[in-house]
């Protein structure tokens, strides 16, 4: 499927600019903005309706993402830039100072494509709920999305938001977790361990659905599903299955990569397994 | 001095459910949450009229906030509803990351502010939110004094585009504002001109202030009363214009005197026209149970109090 090919191609040249902008700046957090490349290279190219590259923050009439673990700011970058909200050159700048692509992703600085700022972990459920009952309230039949950290939902707020979905019967809202099962001190497992989490959420009356992170066509179906189930009274949760640092092998499945950059020998490592494929910025 | 007769008697968080319910009708944008405290907020009235855009979130604040912060993208005005600890102190990081930060267009509107909450004691008068709320960058901060004040303020925030706290509280205290004054964001309201004091108050001691500077004037002394109702931004000129005449300042608030309404004017003053100045206010303590007068009394925040501090700058 020539279509499938093409979202290889974007999403080989997004781990290319993680890489290469984390690198840059000797700071950032390449591993699990790797571990969610395929999902949001399909997310954006392939499932939300946008009108991008044109983009205003009240969003009417188009789907809207909003990323709750916001350290995987390298990834959205990429992925808002590759779709055209702001230029590729611009990903030179990610971290520095006066640069519109802040460490953790803001509005302040006005970077087309980012609703809310988020970095202090837990608030982007409730916020994407929030824009979720605005879209019902406007007769807007587009859809939210969300994305999640596995270890932010041990955050308190997470499930006060899933509470209040599954009450207020917000049905046109697709959350995805990211399952890496690895945060900063170690494996979720043995940090502060998540229990049956497809059991937790039907449990909070959502629809939930799983998928493998990394196989194009599983995401693709399973968001499509998603998006069948919308409207049926029920939020919808995808738990995803991902690898921490996919498709850079010595990153891969390890979460001392969480918050680490590569150094000059490793970069050049890591660029000579990811095809460059649209250009690098 | 002027009269300011008593228009009647009544508790500010209604002002705020009367200006709700007003704004229910003239602005379609307008959607209101609450946690668990529609009766205690006053909100029942904008609840009954316009359920469609009523959101009762239960006992869980920070996801109401998040909430608030998500349906302004859309167009919608949120105005969040909930005691003034449990607005502020509770979710501190949701109103910074996801409201200041992010530049939403919510109104945190909160009652039970200071110790006149009364028997419900300490748990719930929170005296730190003004500091707490006045900090956060691009933060409008607004205690008004009475019902019209509260009810006028609460239909002028709803036509500011930026993140409002707006505190008010729950004893029936005199209405004493005329209604149709009009409400102007960060611009004070002369209530009293003076010549030997200026008296800044907000919030329920602006009343107090007013008993305050009756007994002043019988033992000859003349004291301006200024009311800051918007603490954020604060009115520097009124507030230099007034002191560069009287020369002498005493603030008046219900909240600890670090961080508030007072240590904001201090600032400027300490800056631009540097005069002796009296802290009405709480002393680095934590309230307790009592009447809200007996807990006025007893945490220095009567109008006798007032009397005493500013005969103190004399």
């Amino acid at each position: 499927m020539a279509e499938l090919q093409e979202l290889q191609r974007i999403a080989s040249q997004v781990r290319r600019d993680i890489v290469r902008m984390v690198h840059a700046v000797n700071s950032g957090h390449p591993g699990g903005s790797l571990g969610c490349t395929d999902f949001l290279t399909t997310l954006w190219f392939h499932t939300m309706r946008t009108n991008a590259p044109s983009w205003d923050m009240n969003g009417r009439n188009e789907d809207l993402f909003f990323l709750s673990n916001g350290h995987i700011s390298p990834v959205i970058y990429s992925v808002l830039s590759r779709k055209g909200y702001f230029p590729i050159s611009e990903l030179a700048t990610f971290r520095k100072l006066n640069s519109r692509l802040q460490g953790h992703p803001a509005t302040k600085e006005k970077l087309p494509g980012v609703r809310i700022a988020s970095g202090s972990l837990g608030q982007g459920l409730s916020v994407g709920i929030g824009a979720a009952e605005t879209k019902k309230l406007n007769g807007d039949k587009h859809l939210v999305f969300t994305l999640h950290g596995d270890g932010e939902l041990q955050e308190g707020q997470i499930w006060e938001a899933a509470m209040y979905a599954a009450h207020r019967k917000v049905d046109n809202i697709i959350a995805t977790v990211d399952l890496n099962g690895q945060q900063i001190d170690g494996s979720t497992e043995h940090v502060m361990s998540l229990g049956n989490l497809e059991a937790k959420w039907a449990a909070f009356g959502w629809i939930v659905l799983t998928m493998n992170g990394h196989n194009l066509n599983e995401i693709i179906s399973t968001l499509d599903k998603a998006k069948n189930l919308c409207g049926q009274g029920k939020p919808i949760v995808i738990l995803m299955k991902t690898e921490m640092g996919k498709g850079v092998d010595f990153m891969e499945g390890t979460h001392k990569w969480h918050g680490v950059a590569p150094n000059d020998a490793q970069l050049a490592s890591a660029l000579a397994q990811l095809e460059e494929t649209l250009g690098d910025y | 001095m002027k009269d300011f007769p008593i228009l009647g008697n009544n508790d500010t968080r209604s002002g705020f459910g009367a200006g709700l319910l007003e704004l229910g009708r003239t602005n379609p944008n307008v959607v209101a949450l609450c946690a668990d405290l529609t009766g205690s907020l006053k909100m029942d009235a904008f609840e009954k009229e316009f359920p469609d855009r009523f959101f009762q979130v239960g006992i869980a604040e920070a996801n109401m906030i998040g909430l608030a912060a998500g349906m302004t993208i859309g167009g919608k005005i949120p105005f969040t509803g909930t005691f003034a600890n449990f607005s502020t102190g509770r979710v501190y990081d949701q109103i910074r990351q996801s409201v200041a930060y992010s530049g939403k267009n919510v109104k945190i509107c909160a009652s039970h502010a200071g110790v006149t909450l009364g028997e419900d004691g300490a748990t719930h008068q929170i005296l730190e939110d003004i500091g707490l709320m006045q900090m956060l960058p691009g933060m409008t901060v607004i205690n008004p004094c009475d019902y019209n004040q509260t009810k006028a303020a609460t239909i002028a925030i709803a036509k500011h585009e930026g993140p409002v706290y707006l505190r008010f509280g729950r004893p029936k205290v005199p209405v004493f504002i005329p209604e149709d004054q009009p409400f102007e964001i960060g611009k004070a309201l002369l209530l009293q001109a003076g010549t030997d004091v200026t008296i800044f108050a907000t919030g329920h001691l602006v009343w107090q202030s007013i008993l305050a500077a009756r007994e002043l004037e019988k033992e000859g002394v003349s004291a301006e009363i200024i009311n800051l109702h918007t603490i954020k931004p604060l009115d520097r000129e009124a507030i230099i214009r007034s002191v560069r005449k009287t020369k002498r300042v005493v603030t008046a608030e219900e909240h600890q005197i670090l961080g508030g309404m007072g240590s904001a004017v201090a600032q400027v003053l300490g800056a631009e026209f540097p005069a002796p100045m009296a802290f009405v206010g709480v002393k680095d303590k934590f309230g307790e149970s009592g009447t809200p007068e007996e807990l006025l009394e007893k945490y220095g925040m009567s109008a006798a109090d007032i009397v005493r501090a500013a005969k103190s700058l004399f």
